[in-house]
């Protein structure tokens, strides 16, 4: 039996929610302040991701849940048992089946459609924190188009390590106005965003934001004129399960004496790939 | 009302007052004021009502006693704080014809970058303490456009050279270095983009002797070559004497007195002056 109104939230916090998103469409890369609800789990653990999913799935959608590409990891498990808990929707791993993705972190390899909309968990939201710690000031500064911060630390960065340094979350300018944190995604996922055909949401609930990219937004990652942007090499380096090349790999480090082995990050996709590549080997012809 | 003939920056009336101001000290009558202050309403004037011009390649120093506006109005100039009333015009700014106490916050920081460099007494106001020093440079560059790494390093490279900073400790933080190698690496931000105009604010107190003199000699130098206008506040007559050329006295936010350098402190004519001269040791 269950006691809460479907989706947990009731109609009201739903509603305040799609309204943050309406306006987050509506200004793509613009930081929609909202009233970030308690959450049965702790925030800064996927509270803004989840509370989008709550407010957006209805009872005919197919949700994914990933965590750094795994859709086995204990919070992608704990988000998705609650997401069931409280719809009843239905669930999968393959990327190309689920309506609505939620997301810690990643991109999922298979492209998304226009059918589809990616949830993307954002710890900081704020491009500018690092050079300003004000919020009110960071806020007149987006106002302003006045980025200067974003590209004074990636300038400290190339004058430190010679490169920029940014592991994750390299800040992107969308629709030649907004600078926005992608969320911690590999500078891999940066060019997926980039006209992507899936409407994508981010969510902060710690930090109380909500933005948005409407299909096919112009999303470039900033990059010095004499220092291009460039993505993680994967180059030369295949997943040892799927044999999947030029995909995003997880490095592995074996017993003393071998080399380290790569996987696909993105689990749901490698275990895709691998019951088709098994199909094959069984004489089987693909789309039987 | 537009910029006088010759002058790069022109101050008309500029007045800044912390407090609402009422009927008795509207009109900054002395009667209803306790020097600055008006007891009746609790508002200070900080700077009232200054004129002032400044002209090309001109060091225009203004002098007084903590408290008489001087670094008030430098900050309002820098757009650090916000002008009461008051019009200023910049000669190279939309042809001196725009009020830029009135500008929008964007075209302010335009002007800020473009038009001007500041110094403050405190090099940690001016300087991101945990940034390197060619980054810290590199931000000014950023602000006004600049997207090349190669471009932006040699032009702080040079920069920092020219205000003698070893090579080695370019990339070092300002948080590192002792207090007249942060003030010269301020210097240097504050020429990164040529501005025509430069707002030193005290920037010798706290030296030692020779550190100061190294200071006066690099902003005197800069001068002749460059050719910049320079506003000097300073509460050091050694230092205005030396730098110079037309000095302004200010006292609770008013100019009482202003001429040349040497006519001001030869032959004071305001009783504060004098005394400021008097108390010279």
């Amino acid at each position: 039996m269950n006691k809460y109104n479907f989706a947990f939230f009731d109609e009201q916090s739903k509603r305040e929610i799609r309204r943050a998103l309406l306006k987050a469409v509506a200004i793509p890369g613009y930081q929609v302040p909202f009233a970030s609800r308690e959450m049965p789990i702790a925030r800064g653990w996927g509270t803004g991701g989840l509370q989008v999913m709550l407010a957006i799935v209805g009872k005919k959608d197919v949700i994914k849940v990933i965590d750094q590409g795994s859709d086995d990891s204990v919070n992608a498990v704990s988000i998705r048992k609650f997401i069931k808990q409280m719809t009843g929707v239905l669930e999968t791993a393959e990327t190309s089946e689920a309506s609505i993705v939620q997301s810690r972190h990643r991109v999922p390899e298979v492209p998304l459609t226009g059918e589809q909309i990616l949830i993307l968990q954002v710890p900081i939201p704020e491009p500018l924190r690092e050079t300003e710690q004000s919020e009110l000031r960071a806020k007149r500064l987006h106002a302003e188009k006045e980025y200067s911060g974003v590209w004074l630390s990636l300038f400290e960065q190339i004058m430190k390590y010679g490169c920029t340094a940014t592991g994750a979350d390299h800040p992107t300018m969308v629709h030649e106005r907004y600078v926005m944190s992608p969320s911690p995604i590999p500078r891999y996922d940066n060019r997926k965003l980039n006209d992507c055909a899936a409407l994508i949401l981010f969510g902060a609930g710690r930090e109380k934001k909500i933005y948005a990219l409407p299909p096919y937004t112009k999303v470039e990652s900033l990059a010095f004129v004499d220092r291009p942007f460039v993505s993680e090499s994967m180059h030369g380096k295949i997943c040892r399960l799927c044999g999947a090349e030029g995909v995003f790999l997880d490095e592995s480090v074996q017993a003393a004496g071998a080399g380290p082995f790569y996987e696909c990050n993105d689990t749901g996709y490698c275990r895709q790939r691998q019951s088709s590549k098994s199909r094959l080997d069984r004489g089987e012809k693909s789309g039987d | 009302m537009e910029t006088n003939e010759g002058a790069v920056l022109s101050l008309q009336n500029f007045r800044k007052q912390f407090g609402s101001g009422c009927e008795k000290c509207a009109d900054l009558d002395e009667r209803h004021l306790q020097r600055n202050y008006c007891p009746n309403c609790r508002t200070t004037y900080a700077c009232a009502d200054l004129s002032l011009d400044l002209y090309g390649g001109e060091i225009l120093g203004v002098v007084g006693e903590s408290g008489s506006g001087k670094s008030t109005l430098l900050r309002c100039l820098y757009f650090d704080e916000e002008a009461s009333s008051g019009e200023a015009f910049l000669q190279g700014y939309k042809s001196g014809q725009v009020n830029i106490f009135t500008e929008t916050g964007q075209q302010k920081r335009y002007i800020r970058n473009y038009h001007l460099g500041m110094v403050y007494q405190n090099p940690y106001m001016g300087l991101r303490m945990s940034f390197s020093s060619i980054g810290n440079i590199a931000e000014k560059l950023i602000a006004a456009g600049g997207r090349s790494v190669d471009a932006m390093t040699g032009r702080a490279a040079s920069l920092l050279h020219k205000v003698d900073i070893p090579p080695y400790r370019f990339l070092e933080t300002p948080a590192t270095f002792s207090g007249g190698m942060q003030q010269r690496v301020q210097i240097a931000k504050a020429l990164s983009n040529n501005p025509p105009i430069l707002l030193l604010d005290e920037i010798t107190t706290g030296l030692d002797l020779s550190v100061q003199a190294k200071v006066l000699d690099l902003i005197k130098g800069i001068q002749r070559e460059l050719r910049i206008s320079m506003l000097v506040v300073s509460h050091d007559l050694a230092v205005i004497r030396m730098l110079a050329e037309r000095t302004i006295v200010m006292l609770d936010g008013k100019i009482v007195e202003q001429g040349l350098t040497d006519q001001v402190l030869e032959d004071p004519q305001h009783p504060y002056t004098q005394k400021l001269v008097q108390s010279l040791l």
